[in-house]
């Protein structure tokens, strides 16, 4: 049994309290610790400049080129904040009952709660930093809706929130490395967290230009580093985002918490072949003005505009009337399967439906829908050749966000004392399902507002310095990392990394999937194993380690996936229930949604590393609602 | 399709660098420039040579990372596209492409197709932002903002910072970069405290860092994957001519 270390009291006043408890770090003493903070995605570079305005000496590490790459740079739609200014409703109470609703209760209550409170200076934040919003003609901000809510509380810069929240905050941290507080690593890779007397000191890195594998020590280690939907091979994720730092960090005793919780997005860019690399999103916003439907006759392959409207099946809204085409999105992605899987799909191998804006163009024009989605319409034109003023996207699901991690604490602390996790590497606050825009509200939460404070508390109790790169379990972290690395580079098998990774990909798409069963899940359990044992006596990294070596980042990183998807199909197996994106088909109500079992799994699943080849050893911490009724989650 | 690939190879920063011929067969319409790679790299490897390095990381447009110069022009022939979004449909069977990586004196190559462009991120330390701690701001809606003012700090902010400006300049000028920049914060009114201090520090360091200055070719926004306009430029000499006159 873990502790999530929730203060007790009334919800709406936890936070504070927690506040007043923390210890601070007084400004003379600040200068001279020491953090870390890896990744500068919107959790990292927020962070970073954070604790560097507070007088920190931060080092910011990066696989990019520059920290205003990370991932997050991808999102489209929005961010939620709960501002009511559209004067329909919102509170507090109300983005986090949606929240953890929407995570089909399986989020902690004091974490939800607090990302709710945070949320409204989230959005001050990025607006004095200069952030464009999308603005009315008074001047005032303008929200949109989203999956899950039935309020307006999305804020949004044109098709491009992620990018521009990004570049706040690297402008933020860019602001820092100015002011000398933040020293940047770019294209430097974590490959093992550094534990001396139990706590987290440091990290050993490979710089990518010149292949060195070097330790960097600190007195706090911040990881940032994002989620694992990489591990499906094809996703929406960039290229490089991988489970590399957070799964490294495991096999040093950090607890691994819900790795089956991962989302499939329902509206993205179908594949078009094998050479496929990655899948491209379709943001949820479309939803707003778009309806999801595929022909009511299986087979009709007249083209779309020719089908007439009495011959349209709008499922989204036949199944869920009260939310429609927002239902939110791991009901909307198994909807989207259903009917495929059932030979209704449309496109090249029926894997595809139709969203279409053909009414809100006709009512609000071209020019309106142009202004809220035209990127999004450029980057369908450039992928498919297909031109969707004209006729409707074509979507189907795809991985896209991965709401399990690295176990923490209401400080955001894993139970490695100094580790501290933010953002999507972290499982706190999504439950088994993320509703659109609260990503990038729950990274910023966390790297502005809450670790900020929360790692104050930590370094009051430990003396600056204490450790430096000349302890030995430093050496100990440096000679196993070179060990990995050589090796990788001496198998000069015949297959490819990509092949392994692709090869990965399909087994975990086809049994660890949108839908789970035992049989599946002990089907990819057997499977694992052999592939990665083939990985390790077949594969061909060419080129060597002390030069700049895509291949050899690459093998890494798939290595890494070819143990941790044993840990995840572990996680979906044993959790005996519906949840969320977790759907295990044994586990389904008579219309085919989710049956959750609050009886034996209203808990987090934390796993600890054992050893290689040894069983991980699970820890459950207990979900406790002392606010919110469970209730049978219905979008109805 | 099949293609013949003429491609930049350079082994380090001080080694000198070729283009190296490559055959591309079996790529599909469909594909993207850097999937087409992906495939050319996987055969290389298998033939026991080393792939093609190039940057490149959220394959959508958005991320700034890839930078290949195809046939001499940044991101290739397609307006308003990154390398990443560039589709195979663009190109004819049988044609023969030449790809190298984004040139200037203050982009040092690394290897291959990648440069190094920490140059963009120095500009952007020098000044390039509001001077805002964290905490202590007032509500988002207390400074209201003129709807045209957001959108043209929009059009600015839109700016990936990949570089194929200074790549398309025959100066090497960064100056569309910085303006994005200085434009996208001299717009809005919380920006505008700083913009005369602004204009001066950015482009200071612009030219510190061994970029050219605008000899109004324009070659920059054919080249720019987000459409950004040289009226940016215009401001940015606008914005520096009244912090000099200030």
């Amino acid at each position: 049994m873990i502790d999530g270390k929730c203060p007790a009291g009334p919800l709406s006043e936890k936070w504070d309290k927690r506040k007043q408890e923390l210890r601070l770090v007084s400004p003379a003493n600040k200068r001279k610790y020491r953090i870390i903070v890896v990744g500068a995605g919107l959790a990292g570079a927020s962070a970073a400049a954070t604790l560097g305005e507070l007088g920190y000496n931060v080092d910011s590490f990066c696989f990019q080129d520059s920290p205003r790459r990370g991932h997050a740079i991808s999102a489209q739609g929005g961010i939620n904040a709960t501002r009511n200014y559209p004067n329909d409703g919102d509170s507090i109470y109300r983005l986090f009952y949606d929240t953890i609703k929407g995570g089909d209760f399986r989020s902690r209550e004091a974490n939800v709660y607090r990302l709710a409170q945070v949320s409204g200076s989230i959005i001050d934040q990025c607006v004095a930093q200069g952030i464009p919003f999308a603005r009315d003609y008074a001047g005032y901000l303008d929200n949109r809706s989203f999956g899950g809510a039935q309020v307006s509380r999305t804020f949004y810069a044109r098709g491009q929130t992620g990018q521009q929240l990004l570049l706040g905050a690297y402008s933020a941290l860019m602001r820092q490395v100015r002011a000398g507080s933040v020293k940047l690593w770019p294209r430097t890779d974590m490959l093992d967290l550094v534990i001396v007397d139990g706590e987290a000191k440091g990290i050993t890195v490979r710089d990518l230009v010149t292949g060195q594998i070097r330790c960097h020590s600190a007195d706090a280690v911040c990881l940032c580093t994002g989620g694992y939907a990489n591990l499906f091979h094809l996703s929406t994720n960039s290229m490089g985002s991988s489970v590399t730092a957070a799964y490294r960090a495991y096999k040093k005793g950090a607890f691994f918490a819900n790795p089956c919780f991962t989302q499939i997005h329902p509206t993205c860019i179908p594949v078009s072949g094998d050479h496929q690399s990655k899948l491209t999103l379709m943001s949820e916003s479309l939803r707003n003005d778009g309806r999801v439907w595929t022909p009511m006759s299986k087979g009709d392959n007249r083209p779309p505009y020719e089908i007439p409207e009495s011959e349209r099946d709008y499922f989204l809204e036949r199944r869920y009337p009260a939310y429609g085409n927002l239902a939110p999105r791991d009901v909307s992605s198994r909807a989207i399967k259903d009917v495929c899987d059932e030979g209704g799909g449309v496109g090249p191998g029926g894997r595809g439906v139709y969203l279409d804006l053909s009414d809100a163009i006709k009512k609000l024009g071209k020019e309106k829908i142009g202004e809220r989605y035209g990127n999004l319409f450029e980057m369908y034109e450039r992928i498919t050749g297909e031109n969707a003023y004209k006729q409707p996207m074509r979507v189907y699901p795809a991985p896209h966000y991965t709401m399990g991690g690295l176990w923490v604490d209401y400080d955001l602390q894993s139970n490695i004392p100094g580790l501290f996790v933010l953002g999507e590497a972290n499982f706190s606050d999504h439950g088994a399902n993320r509703l659109g825009a609260s990503s990038l509200m729950q990274t910023l939460a966390d790297g502005y507002f809450i670790v900020p404070y929360t790692i104050a508390d930590y370094l009051a109790n430990t003396a600056y310095g204490k450790v430096s790169p000349e302890h030995p379990e430093f050496a100990r972290s440096l000679q196993d990392t070179e060990g990995v690395t050589k090796r990788l580079l001496t198998i000069n098998g015949r297959r490819t990394v990509n092949d392994f990774h692709r090869e990965l990909g399909r087994i975990m798409w086809d049994n660890v999937g949108m839908a789970r069963s035992k049989e599946s899940l002990n089907k990819a359990l057997g499977i694992i194993p052999a592939l990665r044992t083939e990985f390790w006596e077949d594969v061909r990294v060419p080129g060597s380690g002390a030069e700049l070596n895509q291949e050899l980042e690459k093998a890494g990183r798939v290595a890494d996936f070819l143990e941790f998807a044993e840990l995840m199909a572990q996680d979906a197996l044993h959790r005996g229930e519906s949840c969320g994106g977790h759907f295990r088909v044994e586990h389904q109500t008579p219309d085919g949604e989710a049956k959750r079992n609050d009886l034996n799994f209203c808990y987090v699943a934390a796993w600890e590393f054992k050893g290689a080849g040894k069983e991980p050893a699970l820890h459950k911490e207990p979900l406790i609602f002392e606010n919110v009724q469970l209730s049978t989650r219905s979008y109805k | 399709m099949d293609l013949t690939l003429f491609v930049w190879r350079q082994k380090g920063p001080d080694e000198s660098g070729q283009l190296e011929r490559h055959e591309a067969h079996g790529i599909t319409k469909d594909m993207s420039f850097l999937e087409m790679l992906d495939v050319v790299n996987e055969d290389l490897i298998k033939k026991g040579k080393e792939p093609i390095a190039f940057d490149h990381d959220c394959r959508e447009g958005i991320c700034g990372m890839c930078s290949q110069v195809i046939n001499g022009l940044p991101h290739g022939p397609r307006e308003k596209t990154t390398v990443c979004q560039l589709h195979m449909r663009n190109f004819k069977d049988g044609a023969t492409i030449y790809i190298e990586p984004f040139r200037s004196r203050a982009f040092p190559v690394i290897k291959d197709l990648i440069v190094d462009r920490t140059a963009l991120d120095r500009i952007i330390q020098a000044g390039g932002y509001i001077s805002v701690h964290t905490g202590g701001v007032p509500d988002a809606n207390t400074i209201l903002i003129p709807k045209e003012d957001a959108d043209t700090a929009m059009d600015a902010a839109e700016c990936i910072g990949c570089g194929a400006c200074v790549a398309a300049c025959p100066n090497g000028s960064a100056m569309l970069f910085t303006a994005a920049k200085v434009s996208h914060l001299a717009t809005l009114p919380q920006g505008r405290i700083e913009a005369a201090q602004r204009v001066c520090v950015m482009t200071e360091a612009m030219l510190q860092e061994g970029f050219g200055n605008c000899g109004n070719h324009y070659e920059c926004q054919a080249a720019c994957p987000k459409g950004i306009k040289v009226k940016f430029i215009a401001k940015l000499n606008r914005e520096f001519i009244k912090a000099q006159l200030a």
